[in-house]
């Protein structure tokens, strides 16, 4: 995947919850730049601040200070670019897969408006992405048949579907076992390389920041600063075997070293 | 077989048992009909009795399925307004509680002040007590909707009204379809308390008239019918949930 031109950038960003006396400051002095069809992760310790980080970007939270820009303009509110994907799958379990899938197109212009007549082939635009992550046979079942991995990929396609500039991923394989996970690295890393997605990863797994990303930043504790920017010059495409390489164990290494609380 | 022999065969027999018992008591210690008639003697009452037990039956049948639609409705706005925003949540929610802790039987002379004797305070009073649980459980399931995929939705830029319609609404329905099954029951003590206080028509007056003339028998008699029109009006409506709201009761998860 080549990386192009900057998509989001971030400069000296602070962001504050609450106010006056109560003000707590989520993140400080941020500067990142995310390019368009970059993968990076963004890890650090719990409560540094990722998650506020990916409300700003999204248009959720506003910025305190800072510039936060998005090709060039500043991002002051919702902005509907974005694809968000959680560690909970928060998938609608009254809707099958494929009409979960489709919730995003019944929000977003113009898809919105065409929903009526465009429903067939909406459905068929979600079904072909439900199996191409792994879930044909299983596009009209609902949230309840399916399993936990099965669901996040449903969710992760729900992300996808209305083609955003940019996906969030928010731990969102935090809550599967090991094997699933690694299956789902893989998913995620030819959703990647085939449809040229840019995507920031939060996460506190630094192997899957690693396995996943082109550029890792490594955030402070609270309000979270990034003090390490690591690029990852594994080629792509990248199997599972590669985690086992001498190499890709010393990139771990190195961005736990950045990691307080050794 | 065995399903059957849990939900039809063993609550019938239960029942009848239940009537065995009460009947052979009654005759063992010789109680008096004026106190506690037989089962055999309310079966005797509900045949001589028949034409008044079912039309006060139809009235209260009525008044209480007048007073249940109007809390639906009633319930189910008002729900949606409480669930829109916390601020109106935590505005109205104390007065909710205190309106609801004022015992409904209290009320029940007032309406008959506005209203006169008659089918109207049953209404009230039936709509007053049942539409609580209503607004209670429908404002929850949409207060509760994850800010997850609230955040998911907004991003995409989804209006308030988006979220409600595609998220909030759809996901209180299995609390606004559990709290019918308790607001029916609710109406229907509604209506009986208010044609006992004060009223022409109904099962609770025809209870009253009944105690009035000593009628004992007639009393147990309103009293089964009471019971068996109780039971199939939640029967209904816990059917009706089952078949609305299916995906929220899964049962047995068929994972893969």
């Amino acid at each position: 995947m080549k990386i192009g031109a900057p998509l989001v950038e971030l400069k000296n960003v602070s962001m504050v919850y609450g106010s006056g006396q109560n003000a707590v400051k989520a993140v400080d002095d941020l500067t990142l730049t995310l390019h368009k069809g970059e993968f990076i992760a963004v890890v650090g310790p719990s409560g540094c601040g990722k998650s506020s980080m990916m409300k700003l970007i999204s248009g959720l939270m506003p910025v305190a200070s800072g510039s936060l820009t998005l090709e060039g303009k500043p991002i002051s509110g919702p902005i509907n670019k974005v694809g968000m994907a959680f560690q909970a799958s928060n998938l609608l379990p009254w809707r099958t897969a494929t009409d979960n899938v489709l919730l995003p197109l019944e929000i977003v212009q113009p898809h919105r408006s065409q929903m009526g007549s465009k429903r067939e082939e909406y459905r068929d635009k979600a079904r072909a992405l439900l199996e191409s992550v792994g879930l044909k046979g299983f596009t009209e079942k609902f949230p309840w048949q399916l399993s936990g991995g099965m669901q996040q990929r449903t969710s992760i396609c729900r992300a996808l579907i209305h083609e955003p500039e940019i996906l969030m991923l928010d731990e969102p394989f935090g809550a599967l076992d090991a094997f699933t996970r690694e299956e789902l690295w893989c998913i995620m890393r030819d959703l990647h390389a085939q449809k040229g997605i840019t995507a920031l990863l939060v996460t506190h797994d630094l192997r899957e920041a690693v396995f996943l990303c082109d550029t890792v930043y490594v955030m402070s504790d609270r309000p979270g600063k990034i003090v390490k920017i690591q690029k990852v010059d594994l080629p792509r495409p990248r199997d599972i075997e590669v985690t086992y390489t001498q190499h890709f164990q010393e990139l771990v290494q190195e961005l736990r070293s950045h990691i307080g609380r050794h | 077989m065995q399903k059957f022999k849990e939900t039809v065969l063993a609550p019938f027999l239960f029942v009848v048992a239940l009537f065995v018992l009460w009947e052979l008591i009654c005759r063992g210690f010789s109680i008096a009909p004026t106190i506690l008639p037989s089962p055999s003697d309310i079966w005797v009452a509900m045949v001589r009795y028949w034409d008044p037990i079912v039309s006060n039956s139809w009235q209260t049948l009525f008044t209480t399925l007048a007073g249940f639609g109007l809390a639906i409705v009633f319930g189910l706005l008002l729900g949606v307004f409480i669930g829109w925003s916390k601020t109106i949540y935590g505005a109205l929610y104390p007065v909710m509680i205190a309106f609801n802790a004022v015992p409904k039987v209290a009320v029940v002379p007032i309406l008959i002040l506005w209203f006169g004797i008659g089918t109207v305070p049953a209404i009230l009073t039936a709509f007053l007590i049942s539409f609580f649980p209503i607004v209670v459980n429908v404002a929850t399931g949409i207060a509760t909707t994850e800010p997850e995929l609230r955040d998911v939705l907004r991003a995409l830029g989804a209006s308030k009204l988006d979220i409600m319609r595609k998220v909030g609404i759809p996901r209180s329905m299995p609390y606004f379809f559990g709290s019918l099954k308790i607001a029916i029951t609710l109406a229907f003590v509604g209506s009986v308390v208010s044609e006992t206080v004060g009223s022409n028509a109904g099962l609770g007056k025809l209870m009253l008239d009944a105690q009035a003339a000593f009628k004992v028998e007639l009393v147990f008699a309103a009293l089964v019918a009471l019971a068996v029109l109780g039971i199939v009006l939640y029967a209904i409506t816990a059917w009706v949930e089952k078949r609305m709201t299916g995906w929220a009761h899964r049962g047995d998860n068929q994972g893969v």
